[in-house]
């Protein structure tokens, strides 16, 4: 039997915070704006999108304690129990700036300001992870904030003066790590949370076990990971979810571990930390993988998040498919596995039954023989949900195709793989005038619907045009894609 | 990885007026650290109330019923507003149309209409209460596009606009080539990262003190006013400032104050609205999309002999300014070019859409497209560089008269263009691009130069005015207010340098306090780029005459004549004493010399006359040229701006930091609106890209790597505006009109360069992919 806890504490900037009213669909921003009356962070849209609510949050992980950017607009209150948020008012000390805020003045980064403390912090947050930027790691870390006014330029300049600055050792987040690590350490005491307002509940298993435990004792739960689909529909749709089971803050489901044949990566782990796996295993995916939401959507969201809400619009599982990757997933009665393209039974639908938590996923290293690729279209480079984003793991042996695993996003009701086109594929020759054709089964794989990210015809043409590309760029990289900067 | 820093900087290279500073906005320390108050942020009174609109689901029905007993019954709420609340008048149209309500009465013209407020102790509980609203509706088809507008015979929401000179037909008809097309452009959203925004205060009698996120405080105060039946001096209306506007905040913050004013007074309590951001996009007005349709008579050598075009624009359920915007894109239908004989017509259709509004160039960018895609046409269809046939057409002596009858007699245009084509290194890149795609099969490369010439002044020639009160305090600090808002185009501390060195003084004895009704009257809103122009000259005008009396003082006081009186860092030079400028003031003060001064401005020369189609609308204009190259993929149609060129005409600045972040602003704001930017309604009149989920302004990774902006140094304005300065907040928005030619060139060669490939905006990746895609089937 767990202990329970019935509070929650946290750092807020300097100070110690203990909460016992807490509903699970408090916002981190309402907390801030409304009760602790911090009005440095803004709200500029509420969902995640315009990063002006950017705060820190410094979490205790396997390597110690991090600090990341996320969007407190739609980061979950109850959801920071032991963690330290660090806000636009810590920053200036004993009346002096901080050096992103004079770079900020300098060079005149502010027109309205509306956006600005968002920005600081999203720069800040780069610093201290990366001391020494180059202008992808600044465009990179400032892709989850808008700003209307000045166009960007003045603030890359300013982030670049920035990082020139040297007196970042002297940063009360660098110098006091060892104070806040043993303060989060000791607000980490083994019990599960279980915290309530208004007859709203908000539980935080102390363990995957406990976890299990709660979930069967708590039907209907809502689980929570990161919250960024989550956090919306709080904010936006104002959706009831209590009682909700958070899960973000499991150390088992932060498990990584890389095998021989298949690295498993534990539901948990958020696409910025899978983007370090993905830079050592799967670089084919590394320039598609900068490309999901901003900086602090990606340190909030998890891959498990992603594949369990079932989205058809979801950037990661066509990758994961094509791959063959399988799911894992746990109750009371055990585990059970499934590849992951069954676990998508239609919108909206997922096989994940009650009792069940998605645990990890397995995906197989490539092999040398094989070609991958990825891609995504959306109307904006970065920070945008896919129109369409598709796939492609080949196997060619001696000049012809001898398998294939095609998966597209965007094109269908859930994330679906192109099983008439792999068909047509397979004992076809590597070549370009074979991929142009196998387009043809696009059609008999998928009918996308017309909205407001892409018409079906355009999503058609796309979703064919990839197929000529995965070719095109094996053969000469340089020559098909964009002179793209970031991760590739 | 070539970015350059822009030129102007601390240390410009020629001589300047001493008002010409790279001086840091005025909040800039407060922007950084959070501490910049916006109306959110204020410390609300003890039991303020948050108000949360109601908003129609139909695009155009009846409203059979409204039943709201279970929203007044949800938890926390506090009471309800429909238009039978409203003591005055159920109005907030800004130019007298009585078109458009606060709540929708009898019938909803488009979806997301208000219709009523919940008021509740919290915005939450405000928030959930709508939901439960029942409205039984009766449906009609909604007309919710221009296309359909016209189909239904083609309600007007305003008084159209007829520009012409010459017989345009037979111009044409006489040329030895014409050309006919049509290009559909894209409206706008603002996103103003601040929402719209207001709390309303009650006081005694039928007061009200309203802080409002707004361009224009009086107007708002008018509405106020108008709304709850009492006279404009009940109404006291606040703006310290605005997190962004872009004309967004010109007419659409009127209901907002509207009706936070009128729970303020209904329950005596404070009341605060603000909108969530789904709900401020779908009830507030943006951009007009617009069809133009046109005819060009041209002759071999790209001349121009005669042009006739329409521009229709979709303007909502309303007037609201669609007047005037579309007057201004008639207005800039002829950029940089002569027309020898022309023809404008204006369409403002009416449809059931959200009534379109001011938006930073106000119809001059989508006038102004219009006159570039008819270039862009006879260019492909004479085979040549469209360079070439802008030049053939630029304004010039002899050849200087608009299709409004005023002269261009400050035309730059010629030296800006030539300068540029030199420092980009334009023909030398275009020429390496068609030859790098030649080898290029799925990458394909664009290059264009494009001009602008914008109009300065209101063309509602009474907006041309502007009020300023300036106090000067016994220990010499200075007290600045003046009728223009603070959004964060720099208004404020260009303005504070203006009265500081009049004064002699520095910027830390200027005061700059919110902009109220209460001390500037019947202001105009701060729009069409005048804020500066106009304002600056109010306060200027202020100080002249506290100066005025200190300088009769001193001759009177010190015994020196006029003339050896000099205000200067701080100190007053008295002949070849000096004192500190707080000792003189003081002096003046027991002396009983009036330290204080309404200043007042109105811009000379101007005059229009609407029905003639004649006048001289504006006092001068501003100019810029940009060159744009970009990088297209021809498999999905993605694209790349990769480097731009801009010089561009402020005048003498005020200004460099600041008129530089108005470029770069402008200019990234621009490509968005041409670009990733699209408003996409569906076919029940749903606007569906309502957050900035679905709705794509520019990031930090869109803007070119390689962006060189620098300001011409060499011109200064010929009219005596404020240090012969230039307006500066619209027109380098229109400088991204090259970034769309450029990306019509890429796509271009894939047929060789032989078709105008007409792309629509907003050019999306798939309306490009689309394009690429037609040349290559042949059109």
């Amino acid at each position: 039997m767990v202990a329970i806890r019935h509070s929650m504490s946290f750092l807020l900037n300097d100070e110690t915070v203990t909460l016992e009213a807490v509903g699970p669909s408090d916002t981190l921003l309402d907390y801030l704006r409304l009760q602790a009356r911090l009005r440095g962070t803004k709200e500029g849209c509420a969902e995640g999108d315009c990063g002006a609510c950017t705060v820190l949050v410094g979490r205790l992980s396997a390597q110690g304690l991090v600090y990341e950017t996320v969007n407190a607009c739609i980061r979950l209150l109850a959801s920071l129990d032991a963690s330290h948020v660090v806000t636009i008012e810590h920053l200036a000390r004993g009346g002096r700036l901080h050096a992103v805020q004079q770079a900020m003045v300098d060079h005149h980064g502010a027109q309205c300001g509306f956006c600005t403390p968002g920005i600081v912090m999203s720069l800040y947050g780069l610093l201290l992870d990366t001391p020494e930027p180059d202008d992808d790691a600044i465009e990179t870390a400032l892709q989850g904030n808008l700003c209307r006014c000045t166009g960007y330029a003045p603030i890359l300049r300013a982030a670049r003066a920035a990082a020139e600055d040297r007196t970042q050792d002297a940063d009360p987040l660098i110098a006091g790590r060892a104070a806040v690590t043993a303060r989060l350490q000791a607000m980490r005491d083994g019990a599960r949370v279980a915290l309530t307002r208004d007859g709203q509940r908000a539980l935080l298993p102390a363990s995957l076990t406990d976890a299990v435990d709660v979930l069967a004792e708590t039907p209907g739960a809502t689980i929570v990971a990161g919250a960024t689909d989550v956090g919306l529909w709080v904010t936006k749709e104002m959706r009831p979810i209590s009682p909700t089971i958070f899960i973000g803050h499991l150390d088992a489901l932060q498990a990584i571990e890389e095998g021989e044949r298949e690295i498993t990566i534990g539901a948990g782990v958020s696409y910025a930390v899978m983007a370090r796996i993905i830079a050592a295993h799967f670089p084919f995916l590394a320039e598609y993988w900068q490309r999901i939401g901003g900086q602090q959507v990606r340190n909030m969201g998890t891959v498990g998040g992603n594949v369990a809400n079932g989205s058809p619009i979801g950037d990661t599982p066509p990758p994961l498919i094509a791959l063959g990757a399988e799911v894992d997933l746990l109750s009371a009665e055990g585990r059970r596995s499934l590849p992951l393209e069954d676990f998508f039974i239609g919108y909206g639908r997922q096989d994940r039954r009650a009792g069940e938590i998605v645990e990890r996923l397995r995906i197989p290293k490539p092999g040398a023989d094989v070609i991958c690729a990825a891609y995504k279209v959306s109307k904006r480079r970065d920070e945008d949900i896919s129109a369409v984003c598709g796939a492609f793991r080949f196997k060619v042996a001696d000049g012809v195709i001898t398998a294939a695993r095609i998966a597209y996003g965007g094109m269908a009701a859930t994330p679906r793989r192109a099983r008439a086109v792999e068909r047509y594929l397979i004992g076809q020759r590597w070549c370009e005038a074979a991929m142009a054709r196998a387009g043809d089964a696009v059609a008999e794989d998928l009918t996308p619907i017309t909205d407001w990210r892409a018409s079906a015809e355009y999503r058609h043409k796309i979703a064919r045009n990839m197929l000529r590309r995965v070719y095109l760029e094996h053969e000469d990289a340089r020559a098909t894609r964009l002179p793209h900067r970031g991760a590739a | 990885m070539n970015r350059e820093t822009p030129q102007p900087t601390d240390a410009p290279a020629i001589p300047l007026g001493r008002a010409r500073r790279a001086t840091p906005h005025d909040s800039a320390e407060k922007h950084v650290t959070g501490t910049a108050v916006y109306i959110d942020d204020m410390a609300e009174p003890a039991g303020t109330l948050h108000a949360c609109l109601g908003l129609s689901d139909r695009a155009h029905a009846e409203i059979l019923s409204i039943d709201l007993d279970a929203v007044a019954t949800s938890p926390g709420v506090v009471g309800v507003l429909t238009a039978t609340d409203i003591p005055g008048e159920n109005d907030v149209s800004p130019t007298g149309k009585h078109d458009d309500p606060v709540f929708a009465e009898d019938r909803v013209l488009f979806h997301g209409q208000p219709m009523f407020a919940v008021i509740a102790e919290t915005r939450e509980a405000a928030r959930r209460a709508v939901a439960k609203a029942k409205i039984g509706y009766r449906d009609h088809d909604p007309i919710t596009d221009i296309a359909a507008a016209e189909a239904a015979g083609g309600d007007l929401v305003t008084d159209p606009l007829t520009l012409s000179r010459g017989d345009a037909a037979a111009a044409i008809a006489a040329a030895p080539r014409r050309l006919d097309g049509t290009m559909t452009i894209g409206g706008q959203d603002h996103f103003y990262l601040e929402g719209h925004i207001a709390l309303a205060i009650p006081g005694e009698d039928d007061d009200v003190t309203v802080h409002s996120s707004t361009q224009h405080p009086s107007e708002v105060q008018h509405m106020v006013g108008h709304v709850l039946g009492v006279p404009s001096n009940a109404v006291t209306v606040e703006v310290r400032r605005m997190g962004g506007a872009f004309g967004g905040k010109e007419t659409q913050s009127n209901l907002f104050a509207a009706v936070a004013a009128l729970a303020a007074k209904r329950w005596g309590r404070a009341v605060k609205i603000r909108p969530d951001r789904d709900d401020d996009m779908i009830a507030t007005g943006k951009r007009h999309d617009f069809q133009v349709s046109y005819a060009v008579g041209y002759d071999d050598t790209g001349r121009i002999h005669g042009v006739e075009a329409t521009y229709a624009a979709r303007c909502g359920f309303s007037a609201d300014l669609s007047g005037p915007v579309t007057d201004r894109a008639l207005f800039h239908a002829d950029n940089c070019y002569h027309y020898p004989a022309v023809r404008l017509s204006s369409r403002p259709l009416r449809t059931n859409t959200v009534s379109n509004t001011a938006f930073r160039g106000f119809g001059g960018p989508q006038g102004m497209l219009g006159a570039e895609r008819m270039i862009e046409e006879i260019a492909y269809a004479l085979g040549r560089d469209p360079l070439e046939v802008r030049k053939a057409n630029f304004y010039a002596p002899g050849r200087d008269l608009t299709p409004y009858h005023q002269r261009v007699e400050d035309c730059v245009i010629a030296r800006i263009v030539a300068e540029l084509e030199q420092s980009a290194d334009y023909q030398a890149r275009r020429t390496a691009i068609i030859e790098a795609n030649r080898e290029s099969r799925i990458i394909r490369r664009g290059i264009a130069l494009t001009p602008v010439k914008f109009g300065i002044s209101f063309t509602a020639t009474w907006y041309n005015q502007a009020g300023a009160l300036v106090h000067v305090y016994r220990d010499g600090s200075i007290h600045l207010n003046h009728g223009g808002t603070e959004m964060g185009q720099g208004l404020n501390i260009k303005v504070a340098r203006v009265l500081a060195d009049a004064f002699g003084v520095g910027l830390e004895a200027v005061k700059i306090t919110a902009t109220s009704t209460g001390k500037v009257p019947n202001t105009s809103a701060t729009a069409a780029s005048s804020g500066s122009d106009l304002n600056g000259m109010a306060a200027a005008d202020a100080a002249r005459q506290i100066i005025d009396r200190l300088r009769a003082f001193a001759v009177e006081h010190y015994g020196v004549s006029a003339d050896e009186v000099a205000f200067e860092r701080g100190k007053v030079w008295l002949g070849s004493e000096r004192m500190a400028f707080g000792a003189l003031i003081d002096a003046a003060y027991l002396a009983r010399v009036q330290l204080s001064a309404a200043g007042f401005y109105k811009t000379p020369e101007i005059h229009w006359d609407r029905a003639a189609g004649k006048g001289k609308p504006f006092y001068y204009y501003a100019y810029g040229a940009a060159v744009s190259e970009v990088a297209v993929d021809t498999l999905t149609g993605e694209y790349q701006v990769e480097r731009v060129d801009i010089l561009h005409d402020v005048g003498r600045s005020l200004n460099p930091a600041i008129d530089l972040g108005q470029i770069e602003g402008g200019f990234v704001q621009g490509m968005g609106w041409l670009t990733t930017e699209e408003l996409w309604w569906d076919d029940e009149g749903r606007l569906r890209t309502h957050a900035p989920s679905t709705y794509k302004i520019p990031l930090a990774s869109d803007v070119p790597r390689d962006f060189r902006v620098r300001l011409a140094d060499w011109s200064e304005n010929t009219k005596p505006t404020i240090r012969r300065s230039k307006a500066v907040g619209e027109p380098p928005f229109m400088l991204a009109i090259s970034v769309l030619e450029a990306l019509s060139m890429a796509v271009a060669s894939v047929s060789d360069y032989r078709e105008c490939p007409r792309l629509d905006t907003p050019a999306t990746p798939e309306r490009v992919l689309m394009a690429v895609e037609r040349l290559r089937a042949g059109g």
